[in-house]
């Protein structure tokens, strides 16, 4: 069972490598979104440190979203996931494999470049561990919510606008407590308790998260 | 004698008796509606703090209630349906949406329109305004989600998964005030204290829930016979009921 899962996450890493291209539009969005903000509010910088954490935050989650679609598009379009349902592998386990995989490829160079962006916002630097911190934590809560989202429009017209109607009410949780962390290690509080909460999403979402979009899965495709 | 506990999980009988409880709930809603708007706008003394603008708290709180309440029949019903794989449970789930999203919009309405007198401001980011925006967000997402599957019962499986999926939400929102304490009052009806406002009040805010109660089922009702109509219109008592009908 361990094998097969370490051969789901090797393989679909090894695809996201050979399309490159398909991850670094996602950190590039990233960037790009993040970039727009001091020109939408202007450059003051007490403005911009105070808001750095949100916008931080909000690009990252439309980012996350943004590569949602992928998670089990190409498996489907080819009948790879019909083969992965059929096997003896519990699906639950294959899509934890394939949501980790995701996040590998989508969520960490987001949380990796985090820091760069902020030094724009000219954040406090103490501040960027619990922000990166935050991050990390969050981000695989997104890609599991999101796959989801991602299972139950899988094959439907419209499917990039209904999986955001979807899965970005679920994410609000997550964004209020993610941004959060480092707001209130700004105010001087300590972001440990929205990590310590951050980190038991995580553990609830990791836990139930890949049964439901199994579950999903399995009424997309029958 | 033994009850048999699935006469009304088929269409066919469900129909008619769909029929005869939205024309009762109906009428029972009128009553309540009448009596409660009554007692709260005419007999409940004036607020000492807020004067006349908190009476808008007779439709605003139990439609709060009752959109909270709504969802978790939704779940309810779509966890039947998946448990069961019962047809009638999928469509109670679609014809429960639209009455949940209209009772959170109706909440959010009101409570704007006693906010700005209140607070001073229509809308503020306090955790269960948001948690009810949300709300309103997981109505619409599960409805635009029935809307976009054309197989219908795929449509109540997909569905089914997500409002259970969003039943988390519920929680959320009940016990927000708690978790963040912030610019919205604490609950002012609960069943371990004794409430902290005045006795007519609480009888008309009562009323009211169960006028909005009614209603709603009166409405879910009527939205399941044209659902049921519309999936069985293939069948025999369908073509009956619509050659009555004409």
């Amino acid at each position: 069972m361990i094998a097969a899962l370490r051969c789901v996450i090797a393989r679909d890493l090894l695809l996201a490598a050979r399309r490159n291209s398909d991850v670094l539009t996602v950190v590039l969005f990233f960037v790009i979104v993040v970039s727009l903000f001091p020109l939408g509010i202007g450059p003051e910088p007490k403005l911009l440190r105070t808001v750095a954490p949100g916008v931080l935050w909000v690009a990252a989650l439309l980012a996350s979203m943004l590569a949602l679609g992928r998670v089990f598009a190409a498996d489907h379009a080819d009948g790879t996931l019909e083969q992965m349902m059929l096997g003896a592998t519990p699906l639950g386990l294959v899509v934890a494999a394939k949501v980790f995989a995701h996040w590998l490829v989508t969520g960490l160079p987001l949380v990796l470049i985090s820091p760069v962006l902020a030094l724009q916002f000219d954040l406090p630097q103490e501040l960027f561990g619990v922000l990166v911190l935050s991050l990390a934590l969050g981000t695989p809560v997104l890609s599991l919510i999101g796959a989801i989202g991602a299972a139950l429009t899988l094959g439907l017209r419209g499917a990039g606008a209904l999986l955001s109607l979807l899965v970005l009410p679920l994410y609000v949780p997550v964004l209020i407590i993610g941004a959060g962390a480092a707001e209130s290690a700004a105010s001087g509080l300590g972001g440990s308790a929205q990590l310590l909460l951050l980190g038991a999403m995580l553990i609830v979402a990791a836990a139930f998260a890949p049964w439901a979009a199994a579950a999903a899965l399995r009424i997309s495709v029958e | 004698m033994s009850i048999n506990w699935f006469k009304y999980s088929s269409p066919q009988t469900f129909f008619p008796l769909a029929g005869r409880l939205a024309l009762v709930f109906g009428a029972l809603a009128v009553a309540a509606c009448a009596v409660g708007l009554y007692l709260g706008f005419f007999v409940a003394p004036t607020d000492a703090q807020q004067g006349e603008s908190y009476r808008i708290i007779f439709i605003h709180v139990p439609a709060a209630w009752m959109s909270m309440f709504l969802y978790v029949a939704m779940a309810f019903w779509a966890g039947i349906g998946l448990a069961f794989n019962t047809r009638l449970s999928g469509m109670m789930a679609s014809a429960i949406a639209p009455t949940g999203a209209l009772f959170t919009f109706i909440a959010l309405w009101t409570g704007s329109l006693w906010g700005k007198p209140t607070w001073g401001t229509w809308w503020v980011w306090d955790a269960r305004l948001t948690s009810e925006l949300i709300l309103l967000f997981l109505y619409f997402g599960f409805m635009a989600l029935q809307a976009a599957i054309d197989d219908p019962r795929r449509a109540d499986k997909a569905g089914a998964l997500l409002a259970l999926v969003g039943v988390v939400n519920i929680p959320i929102i009940y016990f927000s005030v708690k978790w963040w304490n912030t610019l919205h009052q604490g609950a002012s009806v609960s069943l371990t204290k004794s409430p902290t406002m005045a006795t007519t009040m609480l009888t008309a805010m009562l009323i009211m829930t169960f006028g909005f109660w009614f209603y709603g089922i009166a409405a879910v009702m009527l939205r399941a016979r044209c659902i049921m109509l519309e999936r069985e219109r293939g069948s025999e008592w369908a073509a009956q009921y619509a050659r009555a009908a004409a």
